[in-house]
């Protein structure tokens, strides 16, 4: 998952900041992305995540700061001059061409010959899996097909950075599981540089090498999937990905390593990483994720920490078990999975139980 | 599954709701339309005497139109001034339906339409009055001219005159023109322009590529709605032309009621439908072209 850092610089935003009007949808942008990177920009609806997006096109002007792409500064660059390739969200398949005509529509200037040029749209549609759908009419594809045709056009030209805008939200579960790790695989097999738009965090965590959590128009935390999940920077971020539980917390002494005091856990010790400085206004709390917690059956001894609680809530998955238990002590309850593995009971609401966890897998916000 | 009482399509009771509700229009079509129009096939197959029209049925009268300089003539001009309307009237309406789709800002854009629909609120034959008292021999450029001393006597070049005709023309179809090509632009998805330009087009050939090929359903719209009812107009050559260049509806009104040869009045009525009806195929097919593409 980790990726090497010492690859030159694709994408390079400083202090990107854009206006619309009064409306301040971009906030001092400032991030380095990689050449060869998967890189994500997360975030809810209206976060200005497809704008930043859009400001790489060159369909969207910034107010000031600058936008590099291979270390050029794209002031004043029209979108028809950038070298990047944007596949949209609606996919925008010229309904008047065919698939061929639209995969080969931005290689009228190549200066090779028409049969060259043929051949090349040939291969692009066989690298998006569409072999033999050259001479289809464009209204005659389904989603996804328009979705490779719109791929395929993108990568056909080569581009530095190839940008895509939501393009998966179109499409059902099934086929956008496919697509994922078609697209991962695709991206391996190029080398471009991906720049995706998505609000969906599950997405991100499966595809990126990197994303930036964006909220109202600032990157809230820019990390590796596995550090974003770990380690959030704030309980905003922890509470958009995935699920994470919070109890009201305080920090006794600090140091390289901290000593805190936790509703419900009581008194643990943590490293200093763990303790993230961005203050939420809430008062500090703790938090941990649902599957760091486990429920101890009878003879099993925790790895770790043990505390006593009340099973408050079932909700029975099929492959796993959801619990809402209430430490001895909390105010609150929380929320634990736990697979179901054969011979293990599902517990009862009511249930008095053994809770497992750690204070390694605990985060703290100040 | 059929009703027991009485099977068969009638027996249908939405059936017989469906035949009751386009009945008065039906009846409506078949006397107005359908019943004139055979008449008037009828007609221009038979020969108009002094003692009326005969009993036989004969082509003469087609020959007559078809081979006659006279009427080739004229009906030459008619087609001229059609498509030379409906030429000028498209190009001058695709810059305003252009600029109207893509620069008003949207809450604006109903004002404009309600703007260019102005010209419909007076009688097209007013219309046509005014542009006589704009071009007219006394008119309001002739003596304005005239008065500045730029022209020593009145010029006769801008009334009764062909050119004349198509401007009077052109203004009238323009909205007629305006708006199916701004619906037409309407309906594009406005990612197709940005994905053109981000495909390596400039805006011009982005527009050459993409805006100009998806707006031609609409083009082909105008074209028919402004050419089939000019190639007929009847009101502007009597008034423009001032009668001395007809067109031909004139020619037909000349033949049925001045001279009283109904048969061949209705001949080049029929003549004149097959040439709207053929010009109008190919353009249709032409639409249909374009139309394959899209959904």
């Amino acid at each position: 998952m980790t990726f090497s850092s010492d690859k030159p610089n694709m994408i390079e935003f400083r202090d990107v900041h854009k206006y619309y009007g009064d409306y301040h949808a971009l906030r001092g942008i400032n991030a380095t992305i990689k050449a060869g990177e998967f890189f994500s920009l997360l975030g809810p609806s209206g976060c200005g995540k497809t704008t930043l997006l859009r400001t790489i096109a060159g369909f969207e002007d910034i107010s000031s700061g600058a936008v590099l792409i291979d270390s050029k500064v794209m002031d004043g660059v029209p979108a028809n001059q950038r070298p990047t390739n944007m596949v949209f969200q609606s996919y925008a398949i010229f309904p008047h061409l065919s698939v061929e005509q639209n995969v080969g529509f931005g290689l009228r200037r190549d200066p090779r010959s028409a049969a060259d040029k043929a051949k090349a749209v040939a291969e692009a549609l066989e690298m998006v899996g569409l072999k033999g759908y050259g001479k289809r009419a464009a209204h005659a594809l389904s989603g996804g097909q328009r979705q490779r045709v719109a791929l395929a056009r993108a990568l056909i030209l080569k581009p530095k950075v190839l940008l895509l805008d939501e393009p998966l939200s179109a499409l059902d579960k099934k086929m956008r599981e496919q697509m994922q790790m078609e697209l991962i695989k695709l991206q391996r097999q190029v080398g471009i540089t991906f720049i995706l738009v998505t609000h969906d965090q599950e997405e991100a965590l499966v595809m990126s090498d990197r994303i930036a959590v964006m909220f109202e128009g600032q990157i809230a935390q820019l990390a590796d999937p596995e550090t974003l999940y770990r380690r959030p920077n704030s309980r905003k971020v922890a509470d958009f990905i995935g699920t994470m539980n919070f109890l009201p917390a305080q920090i006794l002494s600090e140091g390289s390593s901290c000593e805190i005091e936790a509703q419900g856990f009581g008194r643990m010790t943590i490293g200093a990483d763990q303790v993230m400085g961005a203050t939420s206004g809430e008062g500090m709390s703790i938090g941990c994720r649902p599957e760091t917690l486990t429920i101890l059956f009878d003879g099993q001894t925790a790895t770790d920490r043990e505390s006593m609680a009340t099973v408050e809530e079932v909700v029975y998955y099929g492959d796993m078990t959801y619990y809402d238990v209430k430490l001895d002590g909390a105010q609150t309850a929380m929320r634990l999975s736990m697979r179901n593995v054969p011979g293990r009971p599902v517990l009862d609401i009511g249930t008095r139980a053994r809770v497992g966890w750690s204070p390694g897998a605990m985060v703290l916000f100040r | 599954m059929k009703s027991g009482s009485s099977p068969g399509r009638f027996g249908n009771p939405e059936a017989t709701n469906g035949l009751l509700m386009v009945s008065p229009t039906a009846i409506y079509a078949t006397l107005l339309l359908a019943a004139p129009l055979v008449a008037v096939v009828v007609y221009s197959l038979m020969v108009d005497s002094k003692v009326g029209l005969s009993s036989g049925l004969t082509f003469a009268n087609y020959i007559e139109v078809w081979t006659g300089r006279i009427y080739q003539a004229i009906m030459m001009r008619s087609l001229t001034v059609a498509s030379l309307v409906t030429a000028i009237t498209v190009l001058l309406a695709y810059p305003v339906a252009y600029f109207v789709s893509f620069h008003v800002r949207p809450e604006r854009k109903s004002l404009w339409l309600f703007l260019i629909t102005i010209p419909f609120w007076t009688s097209y034959l007013i219309r046509v009055f005014l542009w006589k008292v704009i071009l007219g021999y006394n008119g309001v450029i002739n003596s304005g001219l005239l008065s500045l001393g730029i022209i020593d006597e009145p010029l006769t070049v801008i009334n009764y005159s062909v050119g004349s005709m198509v401007a009077t023309l052109a203004h009238a179809y323009a909205p007629f023109a305006i708006l199916p090509i701004f619906v037409s632009l309407e309906k594009i998805d406005r990612s197709f322009l940005e994905a053109g330009q981000d495909l390596g087009e400039s805006k011009l050939m982005t527009f050459w590529r993409v805006t100009l090929p998806l707006s031609m359903p609409g083009v082909i719209a105008a074209v028919l709605i402004v050419f089939i009812p000019t190639i007929g107009d009847y009101v502007t050559p009597d008034l423009i032309g001032g009668g001395k260049i007809p067109m031909i509806a004139n020619m037909i009104e000349g033949k049925m009621l001045k001279q009283n040869d109904k048969a061949v009045g209705a001949a080049i009525a029929v003549t004149a439908m097959l040439i709207v009806s053929v010009v109008s195929i190919v353009f249709l097919l032409l639409n249909k072209r374009f139309l394959r593409g899209q959904k």
